[in-house]
């Protein structure tokens, strides 16, 4: 019977929990949001996810010789994630692209899972943004899927898009972004199951609201809360916020430093759009942050307990 | 009474009903007792009887002229067969008097009791609780005497029983505050007496509503001590978060609880002083629960201390066949075994018996930077950064993110999903730090 034993340290009792099981839960999260993408932007938005994760999840299976091809589930989470930022009809060698570059450059070339700097889909959001600009932007409108602009490049020209439109997802935009109440849905399962806290997002999303409402154009009060709630609601800042920033691997791990980590994405975010050449500054915003995250943890450590202070 | 929770801190399945309905009942005499001389923290006890010599239950068969030390005693009588090294729960052989019974159970005359012990005064019984080698009941086994003796510019305000047990599992406590409150609230008089302080607690976690009943009864009409119904989470059975909820005060980093003017002890330990004190006995038994999917019948039981563990596995139908880890103590903070083949000694709280489907041998992962053990951390270190430094040999780093500061409670390697041994390299970390500092 003894050698039947285990001896190992203590604890001995363990979260059913693994990587694996988070990936999952982060692809139920991301399902909602990935319908909206369907049902909004017909099968080309299914194609792209669906093109999108495979080419990730087999650049990965690829780089680490593993035969099963989900893994630990995190390629199928970048792929997802990096088609979600897709426009709605990218041509198919595009978005094949993206998939790899985001495994290579964004998280392999670092040594892999927990050890990549930036976000790997939003890497390859940007290498695909400045390689070819014209497919990256080629909006449409949803379900009839004619050519047109984004709600933010509109409002630049007066043009305004109704909340309701903007909280259901009925605009054009990225394949996953549009819709916030879909994002909402699937934050909320991640919020139960305590892979996110509030600091991220409440950081980001709150303060894009206030500098949209204050440095947005000055107005009556309800105008002002108007333009804070439509930088909320337009383009990608729900998406960023919710799913990209909120990234494990590449933000702060201390609770003073996520809320800083958010701030400065959603001051990044507002000075990109109110300030900036590009309408959109989420991926920017977010990756820059990335950068300055091991700065953050190391500025933020907790008071450890019972700590004198001196 | 109701109180604040503390930072931090797990919810792990409890699996407390196997036992906790199950009324102490007293293990077999046992035939022969093999009793370690180190079965507490501090200097060992030098053996002071011999191959042949008769002794009788009760008898001091070692002590230590070390002021951290504890007495041993014969928990049987009979004749000391030898006297040689056993297996120890920590894993490093020790000395031990092996003693066979002669089934008489007869006490030594030094067992006498105090019907006065009333009018004992603090140094008599701190005396007392030194002589019966009594020691912290809840695994730690510190000896008593020497948290009841602070330096006289430390003055002690609240003792605080700690009766959370909330280490799955374990039933042993609850058990005690069913069968034995008044002598848990005698134990903690006179360790109220003994160190001088005004004010004391029972913290009992709001997961045994029957004990709180029962200690609410027992101290009724005394407005000094408060029954302190505590979170039902994990660690709240630790001495710093304790006395952190129950009295709002932070022993300082590297500190004892003294320094806040506090003094803890276990439900075991206070019933082991109540005995001590009032009828002269010696610390020659404690209640142990035997549990887990790999006993045929769980069960509390009140063992003497030198029976062997398979003595007492027998006597709940013995191991079942897929059994995987041994473990002495709760599943959280216990000490694995490589086999059954040990006694049971004064800090064994349990043996855990854990079969193939809960013994998962986990491929360790890179750190995903989750947060959640930063989360969980009740002492607000950084486990990650630690287990990444010591992974890379970096133990001066380690020690920059508060290593020597951890309670060891496990939380962090509970949580991690990435399945990092972190508080097994933090121990590392710790070990290596420490020796460091010495030199």
């Amino acid at each position: 019977m003894e050698t039947r034993l285990v001896v190992s340290s203590s604890p001995h009792l363990k979260t059913p929990e693994s990587i694996q099981s988070v990936m999952t839960d982060v692809l139920l999260a991301l399902f909602p949001a990935a319908i909206a993408g369907v049902v909004f932007f017909g099968w080309m938005g299914l194609l792209t996810m669906v093109l999108c994760m495979v080419s990730a999840m087999v650049t990965e299976a690829v780089i680490l010789r593993q035969k099963n091809i989900f893994g630990d589930g995190s390629a199928a989470v970048t792929g997802l994630l990096l088609a979600m930022t897709l426009p709605p009809a990218p041509p198919w060698w595009l978005t094949v692209i993206g998939g790899v570059v985001a495994i290579v450059i964004g998280k392999q070339v670092f040594g892999g899972i927990g050890n990549n700097i930036f976000n790997p889909a939003l890497v390859a959001r940007a290498i695909l943004m400045v390689s070819w600009a014209g497919h990256m932007t080629g909006w449409l409108s949803p379900v009839d899927l004619v050519s047109t602009a984004t709600p933010l490049p509109l409002a630049a020209r007066g043009v305004s898009t109704s909340f309701l439109s903007l909280f259901i997802g009925t605009v054009p935009g990225c394949i996953g972004e549009t819709s916030a109440f879909a994002l909402l849905l699937g934050a909320a399962w991640l919020f139960y199951k305590g892979h996110i806290c509030w600091r991220i997002p409440g950081g980001y999303i709150g303060v894009v609201f206030l500098m949209g409402m204050f440095f947005g154009g000055m107005g009556s009060l309800a105008t002002m809360v108007s333009v804070g709630l439509f930088h909320v609601l337009a383009g990608g800042v729900m998406l960023g916020a919710l799913y990209m920033a909120t990234d494990w691997v590449s933000s702060p791990v201390t609770p003073r430093g996520k809320l800083i980590f958010g701030i400065g994405c959603g001051i990044i975010t507002m000075l990109v759009r109110l300030y900036g050449m590009y309408p959109e500054g989420v991926t920017f915003a977010i990756l820059l942050m990335n950068a300055v995250t091991p700065l953050i943890d190391r500025a933020t450590l907790p008071r450890k307990f019972g700590e004198v202070t001196k | 009474m109701s109180f604040k929770t503390f930072k931090g801190g797990i919810h792990p399945g409890y699996f407390k009903s196997a036992t906790e309905g199950k009324p102490t009942v007293p293990a077999r005499p046992p035939s022969l007792v093999v009793i370690p001389m180190a079965q507490h923290i501090g200097a060992p006890c030098e053996p002071l009887v011999a191959a042949g010599d008769e002794v009788k239950m009760g008898q001091k068969i070692g002590d230590s002229k070390g002021f951290v030390s504890a007495p041993v005693h014969s928990s049987v009588s009979g004749k000391v067969v030898k006297i040689d090294s056993c297996n120890h729960p920590l894993g490093r052989p020790v000395q031990a008097v092996y003693i066979e019974s002669d089934g008489q159970d007869t006490w030594h005359g030094d067992v006498q009791p105090r019907p006065d012990y009333e009018k004992l005064t603090a140094e008599e019984i701190k005396k007392i609780i030194r002589e019966a080698g009594i020691v912290g009941m809840g695994g730690a086994t510190f000896p008593t005497h020497v948290k009841l003796s602070p330096p006289p510019e430390k003055k002690i305000e609240y003792v605080l029983v700690n009766a959370a047990e909330c280490e799955p599992y374990l039933t042993a406590d609850h058990r005690a505050m069913l069968e034995r409150p008044e002598d848990i609230v005698t134990g903690l008089r006179l360790v109220m007496k003994a160190v001088n302080a005004p004010r004391g607690f029972i913290g009992i976690e709001d997961n045994k509503p029957d004990a709180i009943l029962a200690m609410t009864k027992a101290v009724a009409g005394d407005s000094s001590i408060v029954v302190a119904t505590l979170h039902t989470k994990y660690p709240q059975g630790a001495e710093k978060q304790l006395i952190k909820v129950c009295t709002g005060r932070e022993v300082p980093s590297g500190g004892l609880p003294m320094d806040v003017g506090c003094v803890v002890q276990n439900v075991g330990t206070c019933i082991a002083i109540s005995d001590a004190v009032r009828f002269g006995k010696p610390l020659i038994e404690r209640i142990v629960t035997i549990t887990g999917s790999g006993i045929m019948e769980p069960k509390n039981m009140l063992v003497r201390v030198g029976t062997m563990i398979t003595e007492v596995v027998e006597q709940c139908g013995g191991f079942r066949p897929n059994i995987r880890k041994l473990i002495l103590g709760g599943p959280m903070m216990g000490l694995a075994q490589p086999g059954p083949d040990l006694p049971v000694i004064k800090g064994t709280s349990g043996i855990l018996c854990l079969t193939d489907a809960e013994v998962e041998l986990d491929e360790i992962r890179p750190c995903v930077k989750c947060a959640k053990c930063v989360d969980v951390c009740p002492v607000s270190i950084m486990p990650l950064f630690i287990g990444g430094s010591v992974e890379h040999g970096m133990y001066d780093k380690a020690e920059e993110f508060n290593a020597m500061d951890c309670i060891e409670c496990g939380c962090c390697t509970y949580i991690c999903p990435a399945k990092r041994p972190l508080v097994q390299w933090i121990r590392m970390a710790k070990g290596d730090i420490a020796a460091r500092r010495r030199k």
